[in-house]
């Protein structure tokens, strides 16, 4: 297992790097001057002494390769992403402020998703080709194919009109009212989650059909196992654990989801503040939350094949 | 002798690939025959949007304000009186544009890395892999609306950044097909005969991955229409007043949605039914073409 956990973390260097690079170049190097831009849509006195404070500001007056390293030295070294270019206030304070709330609403999706995508997958695997299976798989591409701004948008939409009720827009953070803030996340949660559970309610029944034909199984029916145990004890167990790493590989998914939600239903995470930066241009900000997310989405693949190796013992030896 | 020699094409069998398939579409995946009709409506929906829409674009009739679905009005107005079936006729003409454009984009960038990143493998393949790794740990949308930030909105800064994300994320899947035909017999007999990479990656790698490179394809319009939308509604997708499925739903409209609600409803439902068609012609294309699915339906 050390040597896996060893393994696992020298490939993730290489791919931090890339990743930063990716971050760096797209921010950075895209033509069309990012000073003009920022100067003639923001109306920021353009004398050329302002030009040049702006400049310094972004660290452009030097060369490419100075650039990144300095970008990359300060955000290593002092943890230091640079300051807001419209708030007096660095982009790691705000960005640390936002990444709970977009957790805890990843999470909440996440939650929603397991609940509603395993006992579906499960059903359909146990009862293959019925109307049951049928129904359960066509639930499924069909959420694959539901925009989750569009449900949002009836979500918001339609109560109001019926019975003139509309989702509290103003947030409630967690640390002044859990269960008002739970609640609050509730309804973009579910939406979010529905749409996630396509993918991982396809991998349970595929994973629980290749498992029921296993040999053991037929022991256990053999035996004169009830059915409920037989599923849930033997089957299941170990049919979810390549379900895990589907996380992993959703995780990207969630979180562009989670822009869209915080979007909707007025909710200050990440996505929102990336929204807001994007804005005003504040590339400081930008370059921040892109990459804090990317980072994240690394982080989130290390610890799931992580758990997969100590769930799976076949994967620590490969 | 010539009889034996013309037996052969008296057989039912002699019928090209692509009839083939469609025949079996049709006999086979009934779900998948409905999704690829759905997909005609769609493509000629948008190919013919000007001459079937019965409004202009952004015709704009102050006295028809929010009407309605009415029999003038299909699908009823929106706050500037534009009719709602005329406008979604023409976003499906940019749907059609963006989807396919994006798709074709995506895909060739997805076969040049695969393709070669799979046959070469070694050093390049490993530098090349982690760079994709990297690359597929950052959300589609969130690249998406960094680079429109950076580029400005507008069609073709959306087709090339939809084309570069969903391309180098597909480049894996061409890369596995690469890995596994890579190992035939026949690649080995051509490389023995001295043929030279061009040439075997052409005429002998290319036309054995075409089946995976096609569902691909088809998939990967439904995906890109999916996230253009979704752009679209944030806003960094092709600015208004183009009609985009996606941007209906979001901008200036959004607050007559309560006095308006079928504004809310008929663009959601398009996005919906055109990518639930395309998924499930792709899932049939997917059980029909790929040779390791034939026979485990």
């Amino acid at each position: 297992m050390r040597a896996y956990v060893i393994r696992r973390l020298l490939a993730l260097i290489p791919t931090l790097f890339f990743a930063s690079v990716i971050v760096f170049a797209t921010v950075r190097m895209i033509p069309g001057d990012i000073i003009d831009l920022m100067i003639s849509q923001n109306d920021i006195s353009a004398g050329s002494a302002d030009r040049e404070q702006l400049e310094a500001a972004l660290g452009l007056d030097k060369p490419i390769y100075t650039q990144y390293f300095r970008w990359i030295g300060g955000i290593l070294l002092r943890g230091d992403f640079g300051s807001s270019l419209w708030q007096e206030q660095s982009v790691i304070g705000e960005i640390l402020a936002r990444l709970p709330t977009t957790f805890q609403l990843g999470f909440m999706a996440l939650f929603v998703a397991l609940i509603v995508a395993v006992p579906i997958g499960v059903w359909s695997a146990i009862r293959q080709d019925t109307w049951g299976d049928y129904l359960g798989r066509s639930f499924s591409i069909i959420n694959l194919a539901v925009p989750g701004f569009w449900i949002g948008t009836m979500v918001m939409v339609f109560p109001a009109i019926w019975w003139g009720i509309s989702p509290e827009v103003k947030f409630v953070p967690f640390s002044e009212d859990p269960w008002g803030n739970i609640v609050q996340l509730a309804l973009p949660a579910a939406i979010l989650g529905t749409s996630l559970s396509a993918i991982t309610m396809r991998m349970t029944r595929t994973m629980m059909l290749e498992v029921l034909r296993q040999d053991y199984i037929r022991t256990a029916w053999a035996k004169g196992m009830n059915e409920r145990t037989m599923v849930v004890r033997h089957a299941l167990r170990n049919a979810l654990i390549p379900v895990v790493t589907l996380i992993g590989l959703q995780a990207p998914i969630l979180i562009g989801g989670t822009v869209i939600m915080e979007q909707i239903f007025v909710i200050p995470g990440m996505g929102l503040m990336l929204l807001e930066a994007v804005s005003r241009r504040d590339y400081p900000v930008i370059t921040g939350v892109f990459l804090v997310v990317g980072v994240a989405v690394v982080l989130i693949n290390l610890l799931v094949d992580l758990s997969y190796g100590l769930l799976d013992p076949k994967v620590r030896y490969r | 002798m010539s009889a034996v020699v013309q037996a052969p094409q008296t057989l039912p069998t002699q019928r090209g690939p692509v009839a083939d398939f469609f025949i079996r579409l049709f006999r086979e995946k009934p779900l998948g025959a409905v999704g690829f009709v759905v997909v005609l409506l769609f493509l000629f929906c948008g190919i013919f949007a000007d001459l079937i829409a019965p409004y202009g674009m952004n015709q704009i009739s102050p006295a028809n304000r929010l009407k309605p679905p009415s029999e003038r009005f299909w699908l009823g107005t929106d706050h500037l009186g534009r009719d709602m079936f005329s406008r979604l006729l023409y976003g499906a003409q940019l749907s059609v544009i963006i989807g396919f454009a994006a798709a074709t984009l995506a895909t060739v960038i997805s076969v040049l890395l695969g393709i070669i990143t799979g046959y070469l493998g070694g050093k390049v393949d490993l530098v090349v892999q982690r760079m994709v790794d990297a690359w597929m740990s950052f959300p589609d949308l969130i690249i998406l609306i960094v680079v429109v930030s950076v580029l400005g909105p507008g069609m073709p800064q959306v087709i090339f950044v939809l084309g570069l994300v969903f391309g180098i994320g597909g480049s894996r899947i061409v890369r596995g097909a690469v890995v596994s035909v890579r190992e035939n017999m026949y690649v080995h007999a051509a490389q023995s005969m001295g043929a030279s990479t061009t040439r075997i990656l052409l005429q002998h790698i290319l036309p054995n991955i075409l089946p995976p490179v096609i569902v691909l394809f088809t998939t990967r319009v439904g995906a890109v229409i999916l996230v253009e939308s979704g752009l679209s509604f944030l806003g960094f997708g092709v600015p208004p007043p183009a009609p985009t499925w996606g941007g209906l739903l979001s901008g200036s409209g959004r607050t007559y949605m309560y006095m308006a609600p079928w504004l809310a409803l008929a663009p959601g439902l398009c996005i919906t039914i055109v990518v639930y068609a395309i998924n499930v012609l792709g899932d049939a294309m997917r059980d029909l073409l790929d040779p390791r699915m034939r026979g485990s339906r």
